[in-house]
């Protein structure tokens, strides 16, 4: 009982942490190049401890999201949500796989919840003409490895099953 | 999952009732903004406080030296604002009323990079209300879209959703000044190529939209394209407020803000 709760509490914090680093100022042109960090931390969440978070924890640290970017209320929750189901349905295979193919993986989800997400804002009519934007992917694979450490040092420590 | 959120997108744009959740959830962010501002905000305190006694000084000097300017133009434009309303009372037409103003600072937190937004810390508490226009000492910023009981968002005159009315000050003419997306841009919508534009002329808000005061300096034309091919020009201006670099920021109430609480919602101002 205790170690679950710890585990919740871990998880939070790691989702907090997230979101302070998605809201972090960054010079203009490092902000282009940000991480999809809440994504990145759901996908491992989801993937190392899958019957503590899914679908709606995704769906509800995307609201939070939103808020926190000043986007349309819904667009991160259902980008995050569609994260969260895949990263779940396929967490068994991908857990076992070394490293680098686990970060391949993540370039896919990252790839499907930015793509998401410019597809909401060209519906909107405020399309984003930067190609910059697609780098994202590329970033969050090049960080996964170092995102799975830490957080498999916090999942260990705090006994996150 | 997926259906909820398209419901919730398609009602948060279409209508406003969204709007008390989403207060409700800014506040529930606010801490994480304020967790991250805080550093940065005790870094700039930090330097402020360890900064040289002489360096203090100078600028002690300088800022004293500016006010005593100022106020020696404040006193020539009260006197120049008194005629002004005696004259305007013999014409019988509208007086301005001077409007009321609020210090606001913003949180150092970046939000979306592809559109132009930012946070301020005062919110309903302070009074705030939406489409409210924010400037600074060198123009019109942007104006308010989202409020919530502590903090507040705005949105940049040079976000690509945002469009402003304005008037060129040697001419006189009217236009719609649209943020162009890139940092520091906007661009004139819908200039026939035979229109009387320079580079160099300075654009004032025209108030025609009754969202913005009229008469505040909004940007300085930096490029005009005229193609021949098209049926408008391509002219870009750059803002006179200094909008990446600003902390501190006024906010403006309209001079008859209970008339125009029905208007369009903020990012439909003016032709998209």
């Amino acid at each position: 009982m205790s170690a679950a709760r710890s585990g919740y509490i871990a998880i939070l914090l790691s989702f907090l942490v997230a979101l302070m680093l998605t809201a972090l100022p960054m010079p203009v042109w490092a902000a282009l190049w940000r991480p999809a960090w809440v994504a990145l931390v759901l996908i491992y969440w989801c993937m190392a401890a899958p019957t503590y978070t899914g679908v709606v924890m995704g769906w509800v640290l995307g609201l939070f999201l939103d808020v926190l970017v000043g986007a349309l209320l819904g667009q991160h929750a259902l980008a995050l949500a569609m994260v969260a189901f895949v990263a779940h349905r396929f967490h068994r295979q991908v857990r076992v796989l070394p490293i680098w193919q686990q970060a391949v993986s993540v370039f896919g989800l990252v790839f499907i919840y930015q793509a998401l997400i410019l597809w909401i804002t060209g519906i909107q009519g405020m399309p984003i003409l930067a190609a910059a934007y697609w780098s994202s992917p590329l970033v969050s694979m090049l960080l996964w490895p170092w995102i799975y450490i830490v957080l498999r040092d916090v999942r260990r420590r705090y006994l996150v099953a | 999952m997926t259906v909820l959120s398209v419901v919730l997108m398609t009602v948060d744009h279409r209508a406003q009732h969204l709007e008390s959740l989403r207060s409700v959830l800014s506040t529930l962010v606010y801490p994480i903004q304020i967790a991250v501002d805080l550093p940065i905000q005790a870094g700039n305190w930090m330097a402020e406080y360890f900064s040289s006694r002489h360096r203090l000084i100078a600028e002690n000097v300088r800022l004293r030296e500016n006010q005593f300017l100022l106020d020696a133009r404040l006193a020539k434009l009260a006197d120049l604002e008194a005629e002004n309303r005696r004259l305007r009372s013999l014409l019988d037409s509208s007086a301005k009323v001077g409007e009321r103003v609020l210090v606001a600072e913003l949180l150092s937190v970046d939000m979306d990079p592809y559109s132009r937004r930012i946070v301020l810390n005062k919110g309903s508490r302070d009074g705030v209300e939406v489409g409210q226009s924010l400037i600074d000492s060198n123009g019109v910023m942007g104006q308010i879209v989202h409020v919530a009981p502590f903090s507040s968002n705005a949105l940049l005159i040079t976000d690509p959703s945002h469009a402003l009315p304005v008037q060129n000050h040697r001419t006189g003419m009217r236009s719609l000044a649209v943020g162009a997306g890139p940092v520091n841009q906007l661009e004139l919508a819908h200039l026939p190529n035979n229109a009387d534009v320079r580079i160099g002329d300075v654009l004032v808000t025209s108030g025609l939209g009754g969202r913005f005061p009229a008469g505040y300096p909004v940007g300085r034309i930096v490029g005009i394209e005229r193609n021949r091919g098209r049926p408008f020009a391509t002219v870009t201006v750059q803002p006179s407020a200094r909008l990446e670099r600003n902390r501190e920021v006024l906010l403006v109430w309209p001079s008859q803000s209970t008339e125009e609480s029905d208007t369009l919602p903020a990012h439909m101002e003016g032709a998209e």
